[in-house]
C-alpha cells in the first residue's frame, strides 16, 4: 500500500521540487518573480480569496435554504449542486463560454455595458464560481441539518429577532464547517484549470493564470520555469492541506 | 423526533426568508443551470451537424479512450481506496501519518502540475524512466501515461469516502465475528464489505466521473496526440482551438449526459444510504 502511494504520488512530486530547484534557489526565485510568472500568480490567489469569500456567504445561503426550508423541487436544486462535481471542468469552461461568447446575446450585452466577461476577469470569476459552488454547500449543510434547535429556541424565547439568532447562536456553531468549505474552495480555486483555460483567453498580465502559465511554460520547453511555478502551487496547497487538517480536527470535536 | 419538531417549527415565511430564498435559487440557476442551458440550446441549434461529428472515427475512439481508463481506474482506485482505507483507519503502523497526508494531496493538486510532474518522473532524466525502460514501456505521450496520471488524480476520492465509513462503522461486528470463529476472509466479504457497499458506491461513481472528466493532467501528459492519446476531454479542448465549435459541442453535451447518469446515481446510492436499516 505504502509503495503504490509512494510511487504514484510521492515520486511525481518529488522530481517537481527537485526540477524547480535543480538550477539553484537563486534561479527559483527569478523564476517566480519573473513579471509575467508572479502576476499569474497574484492574479490566481486574488481569484482564489474572492472565490472563497463569495463562496462562504453563498453557499452558507444556499445550505440553509436547502435544509431548513420547504420548497418546491428542492431535490432538483440539491442535485444541481453536486452537478460542478459530476461535470468535466472543461465542460463547464466551454458551457460558459458559449453563453458569454463575443456572438451570444449575453456577452454582447455585457461588453457594451462594459463589464466584458469573456477573456476577462470576471468570466474567471463566473467559471469558479460554477467549480467550487458545491464546495461550501456540502461541508455547511450537513452541520446544518445536526443542529439541535433547542438553543436557537431559547434565544427566540428569550426575545431574540430570527436575524440576531442567526448571527449570534447559529453562525458560531457553522463556523468551522464554512472555514472548512472555504479553505477546501481556495485549495481549489488556485489550482483550476480546465474552466478557466477556455473563457479568461489566458492573456498575460490581465487573465493569465497560474496553471494555464504553467501549460504555456511546459509547451515552450520551458521546464524550470513551470516547475518554480509548479512549486509554488505546491507549497500552498501543502499549506492548505495542513490548515484544512487543523480545521477538520475542530470540526469534528465540535459536532462530537 | 428532532425531524418532526424541526419540520413542525416551519408554519409560516416571512419577507426576509422569502427573499432569502428567492436571492438564492437565483444565484443556483445563474450560476449553474444558465450556462447548461446555453450549451444545450447551441447543440440543438448544432442539430444534425453535431450527431454526424460524432460519428467522426476520431471522435469514437477519443471517447473510446477516455470511457477505458475510467473503467481501468475506477477499478484499480477502488481497491486500493478500499484496501487504503482498511489499512489507514484500522492498523497503526511506521509512516501512517504520511500516507494519511500523501493521500490528500492530489485534491489539492492543480491537473496541469500533475500531468508535468508526471512529465518530468517518466521523461529525459526522470526517477522513474530507467524502470520504465527496462520493461521497454513508453509512458509520456502515450496511454500509460494517461492512465497513470488519471489515477494519481483520483486516489484520493474512494479512499477518502471509505475511510469516513469505516471510522464510523467501528470493528464492533468484525470483533464478534472473530469471538465466533469466522476467518479473515469470511469477515471480510460477509461483514465489512457489505456494510461499507454505499460508501463503495459512492466512491466509484465519484472516482468514475472525475476519470472521464480529467483534462489538464491528461493534456500534459498525453499531450493530446489525435489517434494516439487524444481523449474526449482534449478531443474537446483541440475542436475549440481548430475552430471546430461543433465537434466540441457535440464531445461536451456527451459528457454532459454521462455525467448527468453519474450524478443520477450518485443521488440514488445517497437517498437509499440514508434509510435505516
Amino acid at each position: 500500500m505504502l509503495a503504490y502511494v509512494v510511487l504514484l504520488i510521492g515520486a511525481p512530486l518529488i522530481s517537481v521540487v527537485q526540477h524547480a530547484l535543480s538550477l539553484g534557489f537563486a534561479s527559483f526565485g527569478a523564476s517566480i518573480t519573473a513579471p509575467v510568472a508572479l502576476q499569474a500568480l497574484l492574479l490566481t490567489v486574488r481569484c482564489a480569496i474572492e472565490i472563497s469569500l463569495i463562496n462562504a456567504l453563498m453557499g452558507t445561503a444556499v445550505a440553509w435554504v436547502l435544509a431548513r426550508y420547504r420548497i418546491p423541487g428542492k431535490g432538483f436544486f440539491s442535485a444541481v449542486v453536486e452537478l460542478p462535481f459530476a461535470l468535466p471542468t472543461l465542460v463547464a469552461g466551454v458551457m460558459l463560454s458559449t453563453l458569454f461568447g463575443p456572438h451570444s446575446f449575453l456577452g454582447k450585452a455585457a461588453a457594451a455595458s462594459g463589464v466584458p466577461v469573456i477573456f476577462a476577469k470576471p468570466g474567471i470569476i463566473l467559471a469558479l464560481l460554477f467549480v467550487t459552488l458545491p464546495l461550501v454547500v456540502r461541508s455547511v449543510e450537513p452541520v446544518i441539518l445536526g443542529l439541535d434547535r433547542a438553543e436557537e429556541e431559547a434565544a427566540f424565547t428569550l426575545g431574540a429577532s430570527r436575524i440576531l439568532i442567526f448571527f449570534w447562536v447559529t453562525l458560531r456553531s457553522l463556523a468551522p464547517a464554512i472555514t472548512y468549505g472555504s479553505i477546501q474552495c481556495f485549495a481549489r480555486a488556485i489550482a483550476e484549470f480546465g474552466a478557466v483555460v477556455v473563457i479568461s483567453g489566458n492573456i498575460p498580465y490581465r487573465t493569465l493564470t497560474a496553471p494555464v502559465f504553467i501549460l504555456g511554460e511546459v509547451e515552450s520547453g520551458k521546464t524550470e520555469s513551470a516547475a518554480a511555478v509548479s512549486l509554488m502551487l505546491l507549497i500552498l496547497a501543502v499549506l492548505l492541506s495542513y490548515l484544512t487538517r487543523a480545521v477538520q480536527r475542530r470540526l469534528s470535536t465540535a459536532t462530537g | 423526533m428532532r425531524a418532526a419538531t424541526q419540520k413542525a417549527a416551519f408554519v409560516r415565511w416571512s419577507v426576509g426568508q422569502i427573499v432569502l430564498t428567492v436571492v438564492v435559487l437565483g444565484y443556483l440557476s445563474i450560476v449553474l443551470l444558465l450556462p447548461i442551458g446555453a450549451l444545450a440550446v447551441q447543440t440543438v441549434r448544432g442539430g444534425s451537424e453535431v450527431l454526424r461529428s460524432l460519428t467522426e472515427p476520431e471522435v469514437i475512439q477519443s471517447l473510446l479512450r477516455s470511457l477505458l481508463v475510467a473503467v481501468a481506474v475506477t477499478l484499480l482506485n477502488t481497491i486500493f481506496g478500499l484496501v487504503g482505507a482498511l489499512v489507514i483507519v484500522r492498523q497503526r503502523f511506521w509512516g501512517r501519518r504520511i500516507l494519511d497526508a500523501l493521500v490528500d494531496i492530489p485534491l489539492a493538486v492543480s491537473p496541469v502540475m500533475t500531468g508535468f510532474a508526471f512529465l518530468l518522473v517518466y521523461g529525459r532524466g526522470g526517477l522513474l524512466t530507467p524502470v520504465v525502460e527496462w520493461f521497454g514501456w513508453k509512458v509520456t505521450f502515450a496511454m500509460p501515461g494517461v492512465l497513470l496520471a488519471t489515477l494519481f488524480v483520483t486516489v484520493p476520492l474512494s479512499l477518502r469516502e471509505l475511510g469516513h465509513v469505516l471510522a464510523q462503522l467501528g470493528m464492533y461486528e468484525e470483533e464478534a465475528a472473530a469471538t465466533l470463529g469466522a476467518s479473515a476472509w469470511t469477515t471480510f466479504w460477509r461483514i465489512t464489505l457489505p456494510n461499507v457497499r454505499h460508501g463503495l458506491l459512492f466512491g466509484v461513481t465519484m472516482t468514475a466521473a472525475r476519470a472521464l472528466g480529467e483534462f489538464g493532467a491528461v493534456l500534459v501528459v498525453g499531450g493530446a496526440i489525435s489517434g494516439k492519446t487524444q481523449t474526449a476531454t482534449t478531443l474537446i479542448y483541440a475542436s475549440l482551438e481548430e475552430r471546430r465549435p461543433v465537434t466540441a459541442f457535440g464531445m461536451a453535451i456527451v459528457l454532459c449526459g454521462l455525467s448527468a447518469i453519474v450524478l443520477l446515481a450518485m443521488n440514488l446510492i445517497q437517498r437509499r444510504s440514508v434509510v435505516p436499516e
